[in-house]
């Protein structure tokens, strides 16, 4: 007789990582924290978390968590290499720190273990398509960084139904995923619009979708661009309609632990070069020779003139690490998202010279 | 007791012994012992205890259990209480530990029903009965129990679609949104009359047992149906009467995506609740038959041969000795049960575990969200423990 079969296992892990993780600490930390604690009580907080940027350096691989496997954002391939576009950062951030985008772990993360994973130092930083919110940034222990993605909640329904507006799913049932911001917008969303609805809830992406699919649900709702992703999957994504109520905001960022200003800022500028090798033109194939770009910023950016880098506490050259490791992000977005059918124009996520929000403050 | 009629040798006291401040001592070498052994685990309960604090110091992660007045925000698909998501955290919790109740308790009825009848009937004398129940018991406790929860969630949902929905009887429709019944509009009436048939139960109980004492002091046989006929059956209809005897049926109606009205099995806790029930109930067939074959087959024998009829052999003899080998076992596939039910996050009913989840996700609270979970499940099991222990102390053999 089982008293726990596989998978109340597996929900269970989140939870009992947590607790586990919590309890023991990390043995370093853990065995000599409560030491440190008694002798110089301000000093305790510094020796544990604030030291993400020299550990990461000194152990030589950056550990990143991403998504269990979401088209486009993050997905190992058929021959088990990570692919996609929160990947792609992950890689950007290990250029940047080590000039080498294969000092990487991946470590695949669900919607309920995400946070526990970087709270108890498993994962150094996180690109997992997570949404940044108030009560996130200041409850979990947790810095986001800056917005890689700019996303909002939709939902997705068959064809077949003829439904063409979110405001016709009176009544419905709807699918949707736990533990996630979309769960509470989903219900802020049906009460200011007073529409009734059932939800169905399941963990699993997999089950949920099939659940969809199945018929259980009218209606299937989670952040547009995951709609495009598992769209894409389908067997007959034209049979599904994603539907144009964009319904909250969802800016998706990498976020770090609390208590290393110094590791949140090399994380952060490495989105802003991204952003800034767009401005400027630069990209994966040219960035050899843009090194004798005349233009001050972009010598600025790609450390052929001043110190940025080593003001970052890293090579002078990360800038051109990053980008001829991953390119710049349009290319990122062109390779990861677009096929997935995500536009880009005319989108919060086009450059600010095009209307967009994507903005990279001076590099100077 | 009085002393004088006592054996005397039970009153004489075993010599004193001093106890000696040496290691060959055995009393001082079990208290040393001990209190290592407290020592050990109480230093390690500390440390974990003070590293947990510290280390969610150190995160800065919020602490306390203050999110339980929060609003949720969370929806939730069914609940045998009215909720809505502005409800608070404790509220959604309080749903979640009803609907593990729901199944658990339903569950744990309908398992041993269903047990019970297969442990018989594979010590039927009839072939293909045993034979049946045989191939049952020996299929489903070799399937993991999750496998069969997403093998009947996966059915569920081949049903047809509401439009297209089963339609069996006038009023039943079966789809993939589940079985829609038709159902009384609950009123004030209908609540007291459910509490006079509770009276009543109470109350045909009480005339049962006096019935019984009465004919073992004079011998009358004392007939108790017509007390239960009007205690059950005629208290109930009689205070539904007195308050207008209201009767108005919530016909289910398709409108929309969905059914209206009407009472809702959803396919989640239809699924759960089958592969729970057929699952343990293969567990509860072999602990039945067990139990049955562990009377010895004198005792057969002896009852027959006192020409006792068939019924009255099993009722009388065999099952009063087959309990006290059945109970104990049972007691663990009642707890399974409940632990079990816990595999609802994978087919998406709402139990403690899935709402617990969620919430710890939302807060980032998971020790008191775990601490939730595991006291909701402590609790749950001892009372089911101290229930069954009660009961296997009140049909254990009185030894006279």
């Amino acid at each position: 007789m089982q008293p726990f079969g596989l998978f109340s296992t597996r929900a269970l892990s989140a939870a009992a990582m947590v607790a586990g993780a919590l309890l023991a600490g990390g043995l370093a930390g853990g065995l000599a924290a409560p030491a440190l604690a008694q002798q110089a009580p301000a000093q305790a907080p510094a020796a544990s978390a604030a030291n993400t940027f020299d550990a990461v350096r000194s152990r030589g691989t950056l550990v990143c968590a991403v998504n269990t496997g979401l088209a486009g954002f993050a997905q190992p391939d058929s021959q088990g290499v990570w692919r996609g576009f929160d990947v792609d950062y992950c890689r950007a951030f290990a250029a940047a720190l080590f000039g080498d985008p294969n000092k990487v772990r991946f470590v695949p993360t669900t919607a309920q273990n995400r946070f526990t994973a970087l709270q108890s130092g498993e994962t150094d930083v996180m690109a997992r398509n997570t949404t940044w919110t108030l009560s996130r940034d200041t409850s979990l222990g947790l810095d986001f960084t800056a917005t890689n993605f700019y996303d909002g909640q939709g939902f997705m329904v068959k064809r077949s139904t003829n439904v063409k507006s979110a405001k016709e799913l009176e009544g419905a049932t709807i699918c949707v995923q736990p533990g996630t911001t979309t769960e509470q917008n989903l219900t802020d969303w049906a009460r200011a619009n007073r529409i009734r609805f059932t939800p169905v809830v399941i963990e699993r992406l997999e089950e949920l979708v099939s659940a969809y699919a199945a018929g259980r649900c009218d209606a299937y709702t989670t952040d547009v661009s995951g709609l495009a992703s598992t769209r894409s999957a389908q067997p007959q994504p034209n049979d599904h309609v994603i539907l144009p109520e964009v319904i909250s905001k969802e800016p998706l960022a990498p976020a770090v632990r609390q208590g290393d200003a110094r590791f949140a800022d090399v994380i952060r500028w490495t989105h802003y070069a991204l952003i800034a090798a767009e401005e400027l033109g630069i990209t994966q194939a040219n960035v050899q020779q843009m090194a004798n770009d005349p233009r001050p910023e972009a010598q600025r950016l790609l450390g052929r003139n001043g110190e940025l880098g080593k003001m970052l506490g890293l090579d002078n050259a990360w800038a051109v690490n990053v980008i001829k490791a991953v390119g710049n992000y349009g290319e990122m977005f062109q390779r990861h998202l677009a096929p997935l059918g995500i536009q880009r124009d005319e989108s919060p996520n086009a450059l600010w010279t095009k209307g967009g929000l994507q903005y990279a403050p001076p590099f100077r | 007791m009085s002393q004088t009629t006592m054996d005397p040798r039970l009153l004489r006291a075993p010599p004193k012994r001093k106890l000696r401040l040496s290691w060959a001592d055995e009393r001082v070498r079990g208290i040393v012992w001990q209190v290592l052994v407290v020592g050990v685990v109480g230093a390690i309960a500390y440390w974990l205890w003070s590293n947990t604090v510290h280390n969610l110091e150190v995160r800065r992660i919020a602490t306390g259990f203050g999110f339980l007045d929060r609003e949720a925000g969370l929806p939730i698909g069914e609940s045998l209480i009215p909720y809505s998501p502005t409800d608070t955290y404790l509220r959604a919790l309080t749903v979640g530990l009803l609907n593990t109740l729901k199944v658990a308790v339903v569950g744990i009825v309908l398992a041993t029903v269903l047990g019970t009848l297969v442990g018989i009937a594979r010590l039927s004398r009839n072939w293909l009965l045993s034979k049946i129940a045989g191939v049952y018991v020996e299929v489903i406790r070799d399937l993991p129990l999750l496998l069969q929860l997403l093998f009947w969630y996966a059915i569920l949902q081949a049903l047809p679609g509401p439009r297209q929905s089963l339609n069996p009887v006038e009023g039943v429709f079966l789809s993939n949104r589940g079985l829609k019944l038709p159902w009384l509009e609950w009123q004030d009436a209908h609540t007291y009359a459910l509490l006079a048939f509770v009276a009543g139960a109470v109350g045909t109980w009480l005339w049962a047992r006096r019935a019984t004492a009465l004919f073992l002091q004079d011998g009358k046989p004392r007939p108790v149906w017509p007390a239960a006929l009007g205690l059950l059956v005629g208290l109930p209809l009689a205070v539904w009467a007195a308050f207008g005897a209201p009767w108005t049926v919530d016909w289910p109606a398709l409108r929309g995506f969905n059914f209206r009205g009407g009472l809702t099995m959803t396919p989640e806790y239809f699924a759960l609740l089958l592969g729970l029930v057929l699952y343990t109930a293969g567990f509860i067939a072999e602990i039945v038959r067990a139990g049955i074959l562990a009377v010895p087959k004198g005792q057969w024998e002896a009852a027959q041969a006192l020409g006792l009829r068939p019924g009255a052999v099993l009722k009388r003899i065999v099952l009063p000795q087959a309990l006290r080998v059945i109970i104990p076992p049972m007691t663990s596939q009642y707890l399974n049960i409940t632990k079990n039910s816990s595999l609802a996050v994978a087919i998406g009913y709402q139990d403690i575990v899935s709402i617990a989840n969620t919430t710890l996700n939302q807060t980032g609270q998971a020790i008191e969200g775990i601490a939730i979970i595991m006291l909701v499940y402590l609790t749950i099991s001892l009372s089911i423990s101290l229930f069954m222990n009660w009961y296997n102390a009140r049909i254990a053999l009185v030894e006279r």
